[in-house]
């Protein structure tokens, strides 16, 4: 993947430090020129910054040396842009949520009850009965971000789990990945279902087109997977993503056959039916509830966490809507 | 020689049958379907669109009897 077009001073510094090798930059601290543009970045130069930052982490880019991966001039940039976003996201969940945190026991339930109750108008719904072609071709675009990645940002919670949550977690990612067989794993179906209606299918192919809250629901996905700290968060956002999936996916297939799409495309949400049928149960009460059976102060976390991601996939429904020139 | 551990069945609260493993099931007109899945959900409201499957339709049989 090649860098993508930087939206700001901070993105240009980044990207002119990455450009470099790292042993030219012996300093542990970020170079002036980057700490400068920091402070004069604008919210999108920071989301996109972020983003290639966290990039490091997966597949990284082309003619970017992977050293910089875990390079102590990048750690203090990233610690600051991903401090600020997660800030974010607890300011906005504290001014949201208002209830009593519910009992572990009652996690599970209490998670299901976010995610059917949650307001925010569904972008599925527009899919299934009045999407254009290029509208749909624009979703599939925004979306291409995270389902070429799928699962992967999830991955990095297992090490950190005990083994009832653990266990169950690897069952799902098992699923995610084929069970077994490459051309099975999800994010596999999404690049056939992409290639085969005509759109670039390679990993991060349309970067340069993410919006906003695109980026953003890229980075709380990293940010939760990343950092032991936020296992909660992460399995959270895992659990309310898994418990809004079903009944979505079949509404974009019926779409998606509505405007006579590449039945590869359909296929990959018909997979999602059913697979996330299971992964919803499995993530809400096996995952989610088994980890705060043992760890109860996590409550406040993956509740958190589910509620961040139902949030940001409104924002996103919102930000294309309006894009879209759609009433909400 | 240890026992099979026996295959594990879990009823989810107002939702699925989760069944471990390869799994399949004849249903009353005796269509044969069968999955590969690690886990497979079963549906048990009766409302699934991709039958004997769950498919998540139990959710909007409870928010309709609210």
């Amino acid at each position: 993947m090649r860098l993508p077009t930087p939206r700001g001073p901070l993105g240009h510094a980044l990207h002119a430090l990455l450009a470099r090798a790292p042993e030219t930059d012996t300093s542990p601290t970020a170079p002036d020129t980057l700490r400068d543009a920091l402070r004069g970045a604008d919210e999108e130069d920071r989301a996109l910054s972020l983003w290639v930052l966290h990039e490091l982490h997966y597949r990284g880019f082309d003619a970017v040396d992977d050293r910089w991966e875990w390079h102590p001039a990048l750690a203090g940039v990233r610690h600051d842009l991903e401090r600020e976003l997660e800030e974010r996201v607890r300011t906005r969940f504290a001014q949201a949520w208002t209830g009593d945190l519910p009992a572990p026991a009652d996690l599970a339930e209490t998670l299901f009850t976010m995610a059917e109750t949650h307001e925010g108008p569904s972008l599925a719904r527009h899919v299934e009965r009045r999407a254009t072609p290029e509208q749909v071709d624009d979703l599939l675009r925004q979306r291409s971000l995270y389902h070429l990645k799928e699962a992967d940002p999830t991955s990095w919670v297992v090490p950190r789990l005990a083994a009832a949550p653990k266990a169950a977690l690897v069952q799902v990612q098992y699923d995610e990945y084929g069970a077994g067989r490459a051309d099975a794993v999800h994010q596999e179906l999404f690049r056939a279902g992409m290639s085969e209606v005509g759109l670039d299918a390679s990993y991060g192919a349309f970067v340069d087109e993410a919006v906003l809250s695109t980026l953003e629901q890229n980075n709380v996905l990293s940010l939760f997977g990343l950092h032991r700290r936020l296992r909660g968060a992460a399995v959270g956002h895992f659990a309310a993503f898994e418990a809004t999936s079903s009944l979505p996916s079949r509404r974009l297939a019926a779409g998606l056959r509505r405007l006579g799409y590449a039945d590869a495309m359909a296929a990959y949400y018909d997979e999602h039916v059913e697979a996330d049928a299971v992964h919803e149960q499995l993530a809400a009460r096996e995952v989610c509830g088994a980890l705060v059976a043992a760890e109860p102060d996590l409550v406040e976390d993956v509740v958190m966490g589910a509620w961040a991601c139902l949030d940001l996939e409104t924002r996103s429904a919102l930000a294309l809507l309006e894009r879209w020139e759609v009433a909400a | 020689m240890s026992a099979t551990p026996p295959r594990r069945l879990r009823a989810c609260p107002g939702g699925p049958l989760l069944v471990d493993g390869d799994v399949e099931l004849t249903d009353e007109d005796g269509t044969v379907h069968r999955s590969t899945r690690p886990v497979t959900a079963v549906c048990r409201c009766g409302a699934s669109a991709r039958a004997p499957w769950c498919d998540g339709s139990h959710k909007l049989l409870a928010a309709r009897r609210v």
